[in-house]
């Protein structure tokens, strides 16, 4: 009985093993890429310019009647800040050229968002438990776990950053009520600005 | 030691592209750069690509090595100009700082088309 020779030979062996070595050279260059680059979309002015609306703030929280007033000032540059942050962010990400959610940006927003949800919440919920002196504290707390769980994907100075207003918050939790608008004002003003203008310098602006 | 190591990836690197090279004669792949083929090699030029610089210590905690074989890999990359140290002290403790060329980046670039192509080959076939 003859041989059936089939007309076009099998491919060789090794072809599997080449594609797979090729898959994981440009795997093992991205995975390094990843952890070696900081995210530096964070943008150190636009910290810089919440900082200086976080200042302006509270001296007018400071001078409003009443509580539920100045906690309405607050919401507002809570809603302009994030807006500021992310137009300055998308501004340095297209001067670098570099994709605003790379790798370590996506991390870093997936890490930053669960705590400023909780955040939303509980505002609603002490708001609604008349216990809006606690505000302050929580926002200052939540924000800084934010910056922390975020910045563990970014520049060494931002998880620092976050453990400051993590104790800004502690302090605001413990103080009396009245100094809520100045604690506020120092940490979302004074921190920001103090650690925006080195990640602006160090870390393309 | 991890000369030899390098000669060895080196060597196994070599294999499956001119295999690859034969098989496909009408259009013959740009040779593989061996140089960054090899993994801390090209783990360092990797690293650099998305750094302006980085310093001995950083590369040596990123690529999980040990100070001798790092500086053996990084020298090799600085013979070929892919890459520039810059040594200097901060205080009184020496700091060596690396930065990535505009021919290793160039070179990195050509590396990852050749993966590219050869995924794309593979895949064809």
């Amino acid at each position: 009985m003859t041989s059936v020779r089939p007309l076009r030979p099998p491919p060789p062996k090794d072809l599997p093993s080449l594609h797979g070595r090729a898959m994981d050279n440009l795997a093992f260059i991205r995975n390094t890429m990843e952890a070696a680059g900081s995210f530096t979309a964070v943008s150190g002015w636009g910290m810089v310019a919440i900082g200086i609306l976080a200042v302006i703030v509270a001296v007018i929280a400071s001078q409003v009647p009443s509580e539920a007033a100045a906690l309405n000032v607050w919401l507002a540059a809570a809603i302009l800040s994030p807006l500021m942050m992310i137009w300055a962010m998308v501004q340095k990400a297209r001067a670098a050229k570099m994709p605003l959610l790379s790798g370590p940006g996506r991390k870093f927003v997936l890490s930053f968002s669960p705590p400023m949800f909780v955040g939303a919440v509980l505002t609603i919920v002490l708001y609604r438990a008349g216990f809006a002196v606690a505000i302050p504290g929580v926002w200052l707390l939540l924000y800084g776990t934010a910056v922390v769980a975020g910045g563990a994907f970014s520049v060494k100075i931002v998880p620092v950053m976050g453990l400051c207003f993590m104790a800004a918050g502690c302090i605001a939790l413990f103080s009396p009520a009245a100094w809520n608008d100045w604690i506020l004002g120092a940490a979302f003003g004074g921190l920001h600005i103090a650690f925006g203008i080195p990640i602006a310098r160090s870390h393309g602006g | 030691m991890a000369k030899n190591g390098a000669a060895r990836d080196d060597a196994r690197s070599q294999g499956p592209v001119k295999g690859a090279a034969a098989r496909k004669p009408a259009k013959k792949p740009e040779e593989l750069d061996r140089l960054i083929h090899e993994r801390l090699r090209l783990g360092i030029v990797s690293a650099l690509a998305v750094n302006d610089s980085l310093s001995f210590s950083d590369l040596k905690k990123l690529m999980s090595t040990t100070d001798g074989n790092l500086s053996v890999h990084a020298r090799k990359l600085e013979e070929a100009e892919y890459i520039a140290c810059t040594k200097s002290f901060e205080g009184r403790m020496p700091k060596t700082q690396y930065r990535l060329t505009a021919s290793g980046r160039r070179a990195l670039e050509r590396y990852l088309d050749h993966m590219e192509a050869l995924i794309r080959a593979t895949r064809d076939r």
